[in-house]
């Protein structure tokens, strides 16, 4: 039962599923993204119904400059690309290695982030607010909401980048990064679908 | 192993209440605050049916009605039926898999101070004058900011949501508990059928709550930020509120019966002496009704104008889930037939579930039906089928959970011939209550309007229905006294109180000891105490050999974690953002304490256990 039996000696293979509190919190987590599942299906439904409804505003094939999207759309997968590597990394017990792969997932995702501010203050500046009508409030509050949970993630695995300097790789850290991995491979299907549902159906109209 | 021992601080008096992770004094939490805000929302019903005594009747204002009805609901189905819920839920289902706790103990805090302190924000809006009045179901434009002012649905958006945090946390808890922290030997369907609805329940929850979550969200961008979700001159939609509302609202229902449905089955089971008939049948009626639950969010807006062919496929879905619960009602009767029953006030509440419910069932068949549905939409008749299934349904199965499991929880048994006294009086209240709701609907009288006409034929049966709410007053009041008289009482339950307990929670002392069980026991079968007994066995098989115990911490960041999230629920609601933002600065602080300094938890010797170390 003990979370730490393993530290001083030789670490599992998969050190994340090594403990019961490990699995728990793996399966736990994956629970999680079920219900952030039908969170951001809630929003991609709001936003599908009102996606038409553009009022004064600008039309979203106005607005929408594909390349940008494109690229933070590719800085994003890239980015899940690096977590698959840190955790390979960390199946290895090449504990560096896999601090240099976290930190190039947060820069990456700090990359998107920056995108998505610049294009968010863009729009802004073309009249397309919060409050200008029922599509801008849906589209900023999905895309928002992803942008959010990428702000959160690259906070989150930066702590746990300190946690690893300070506690190194145990069966205590290492369920905390294979979840963060597993967040931010799901952080990173949702933006696929916010890139087809909300720009290249925009874009077409 | 002993050298992990690590020595915890324990707390004692309130800092224990407040620090505490064990599933076993959580229950006991969520079953004192559930209580409690149950009480508040009976008061709102006794002031209801005052008001509606006699017809023009003045007793309280048309706008304090219209928050009276918003609470009462709100509060009943949010603050009382769910916490009361995952009262038995907590005291109950760690035992019933033969674990020690659940699998998040932590989150287990969390979800308990979350739900309390969204509770509190909702209720304090009676004490700053801005109560919610737009409904439990809170439409709009009614609820949207041109039509309610007022902070009143403000409270209603952020003290829910702060609430359903909470709620979400206990459903992704209790189904990893479920899945990763069997005993050994407990396959799926060897597990009680309290446990399968719970973990159906839980099922629900975690795919109905965050939608509930995202219709907050916007309805609270629109009332707060301007945003134009649901304000059509700008392109937003009305009825894509009740779509998001309504597909988080009718999963909810189930969550709220299957558990009822858990518990009826345990009861009957142990007190017909019987195994419960067609388990394998209740499993797939309880899978079946929760998947058909998402399918049927349309049936309350048959009168949207959503067209016939919506209309139609809705109402068949409907009337499809009285299929399972069918099985499930014959599967009750033929546990009773034959069996040696004996009536104790929790099997009482369990026989007078059935028919109760048989009724609501009969209705909700009624109210499938899309084109009669014109008929009962927003009259009396619909006030009628939902407090027979939730009042009728829900709380008879609460109460007789909260007679059948008081012994495990508190060491002693509840009162019987006042138990019984609360059985009649609640069940004649009830009926004498709701029953007449029916005719009254359909003599056209509407919900939600605060007064009638005389002469419309309508008095007599109002009366009769506020004479009822009075008798189910005094019932809870004999509860609360049996309550009272009963913890005044040494603890005297044995292990096994009833002595026809069939489930793991009955091999062990009442209450348990903080750990549980000594030994994780090894099942062998469905009704796994049972089994034991019945080879003349006086204990379970145990599957590991005594030693030290492994513990998780008491913490007090939950608490903070919710004060956090109650202090921002002010701050947005009245527009001070440094509030907003500094209660989730505490909250996220809270996480990052919680991630940074882990928990290595203590350990019990062996020898401490000899001892017997007290829930």
């Amino acid at each position: 039962m003990s979370t730490h039996q393993h530290a001083e000696g030789q670490l599992p293979h998969e050190p994340e599923k090594a403990t019961l509190e490990g699995r728990n919190k793996i399966l736990g987590f994956w629970l999680f993204l079920g219900a952030e599942t039908a969170l951001f299906g809630t929003l991609f439904s709001a936003f599908l119904a009102l996606r038409h409804n553009i009022g004064d505003g600008p039309s979203p094939q106005h607005l929408f400059e594909l390349p940008m999207v494109f690229a933070a759309t590719m800085i994003l997968l890239t980015s899940s690309l690096m977590s698959v590597f840190a955790v390979q990394a960390m199946h290895r017990h090449k504990v560096k290695e896999m601090v240099g792969w976290l930190i190039a997932t947060i820069v990456l995702g700090l990359a998107f982030l920056g995108l998505e501010i610049y294009e968010f203050n863009t729009y802004v500046s073309e009249g397309h607010k919060m409050t200008t009508s029922a599509f801008s409030s849906s589209f900023y509050t999905l895309v928002g909401f992803h942008g959010a949970h990428v702000a959160f993630g690259v906070l989150w695995i930066g702590l746990l980048i300190l946690q690893i300097f300070k506690k190194g790789l145990t069966v205590v850290t290492a369920p905390k990064i294979y979840v963060s991995a597993i967040y931010w491979h799901f952080i990173d299907v949702v933006w696929v679908f916010i890139f087809t549902v909300v720009y290249l159906m925009g874009k077409v109209g | 192993m002993a050298a992990h021992a690590h020595t915890v601080k324990r707390y004692r008096g309130l800092m224990d209440w407040l620090t505490t992770v064990d599933h076993k004094k959580i229950g006991i939490l969520y079953l004192i605050a559930g209580g409690l805000f149950f009480l508040i929302g009976g008061l709102e019903a006794i002031l209801i049916r005052i008001q509606l005594i006699k017809p023009m009747n003045n007793f309280v204002s048309a706008d304090t009605f219209n928050e009276l009805i918003t609470m009462h609901g709100t509060t009943m189905i949010f603050l009382a039926a769910m916490p009361l819920l995952f009262a038995l839920m907590n005291a109950v289902i760690p035992l019933q898999i033969g674990a020690r706790d659940v699998a998040f103990p932590f989150l287990n805090a969390l979800g308990f101070w979350t739900f309390f302190f969204g509770g509190l924000l909702l209720n304090i809006s009676w004490f700053t004058g801005h109560v919610p009045d737009a409904g439990w179901t809170s439409y709009v434009p009614l609820a949207s900011p041109t039509y309610s002012e007022g902070a009143g649905v403000d409270y209603y958006v952020l003290g829910l949501q702060i609430a359903g945090i909470g709620t979400l946390l206990g459903g992704i808890n209790f189904m990893a508990t479920i899945i990763n922290m069997r005993a050994p030997g407990m396959s799926f369907m060897r597990m009680p059928m309290f446990t399968w609805t719970i973990f159906i329940t839980s099922a629900l929850i975690v795919f109905a709550f965050p939608v509930l979550t995202v219709g907050l969200v916007a309805l609270m961008f629109d009332r707060l930020f301007f945003a134009n979700f649901f304000e059509t001159a700008a392109g937003g939609s009305g009825v894509l509120w009740e779509h998001i509302f309504w597909v988080f609202g009718h999963p909810e229902v189930y969550i709220l019966i299957l558990p009822a449905f858990g518990i009826i089955s345990e009861v009957v089971s142990t007190f017909s002496r019987k195994r419960l008939f067609g388990y394998s049948s209740m499993v797939f009626a309880t899978v079946l009704i929760a998947f058909l639950g998402f399918m049927v969010w349309a049936h309350h807006m048959f009168t949207t104008g959503l067209g016939p062919v919506a209309n139609a496929l809705f109402s068949i879905a409907t009337m499809l889930i009285a299929v399972p619960t069918g099985i499930k009602i014959f599967n009750w009767l033929f546990t009773l037939w034959g069996g040696s029953i004996r009536f104790t006030a929790a099997s009482l509440f369990g026989i007078g579930f059935i028919p109760t419910f048989v009724m609501g069932g009969v209705t909700g068949v009624m109210l499938a039906s899309a084109p009669a549905d014109y008929q009962y939409h927003d009259t009396y008749f619909v006030v009628a089928h939902f407090h027979y299934v939730i009042v009728g349904g829900l709380m008879f199965g609460i109460f007789a959970g909260m007679f059948y499991w008081w012994p495990k929880m508190f060491g002693r048994l509840l009162n019987e011939t006042l138990g019984k006294i609360t059985f009649f009086t609640f069940f004649i209240g009830f009926h004498l209550t709701f029953f007449v709701q029916h005719f009254l609907g359909l003599l056209g009288m509407p919900r939600r309007v605060w007064t009638y006409l005389d002469g419309q034929g309508l008095n007599g049966m109002n009366l009769i229905s506020t004479i009822g709410a009075i008798l189910m007053g005094i019932a809870t009041i004999v509860m609360l006294i049996n309550i009272a008289v009963t913890s005044l009482k040494r603890p005297n339950a044995a292990n096994d109180p009833w002595e026809d307990g069939r489930t793991l929670e009955w091999s062990i002392p009442s209450p348990p000891p903080e750990y549980n069980f000594k030994q994780i026991p090894l099942v062998r079968g469905y009704d796994a105490w049972w089994k034991e007994k019945m080879e003349g066995k006086k204990a379970m098989t145990p599957a590991e050999p005594p030693g030290p115990i492994h513990m998780p911490s008491p913490s007090i960041l939950p608490f903070f974690m919710s004060v956090g999230l109650f202090i921002s629920g002010f701050g947005f609601i009245y527009d001070k953002l440094f509030l907003a933002i500094g209660g989730l600065a505490v909250t996220l602080i809270c996480m990052l304490l919680r991630s940074v300094f882990d928990d290595h938890g203590f350990h019990i010797e062996e020898h401490e256990q000899e001892k017997g170390v007290t829930a």
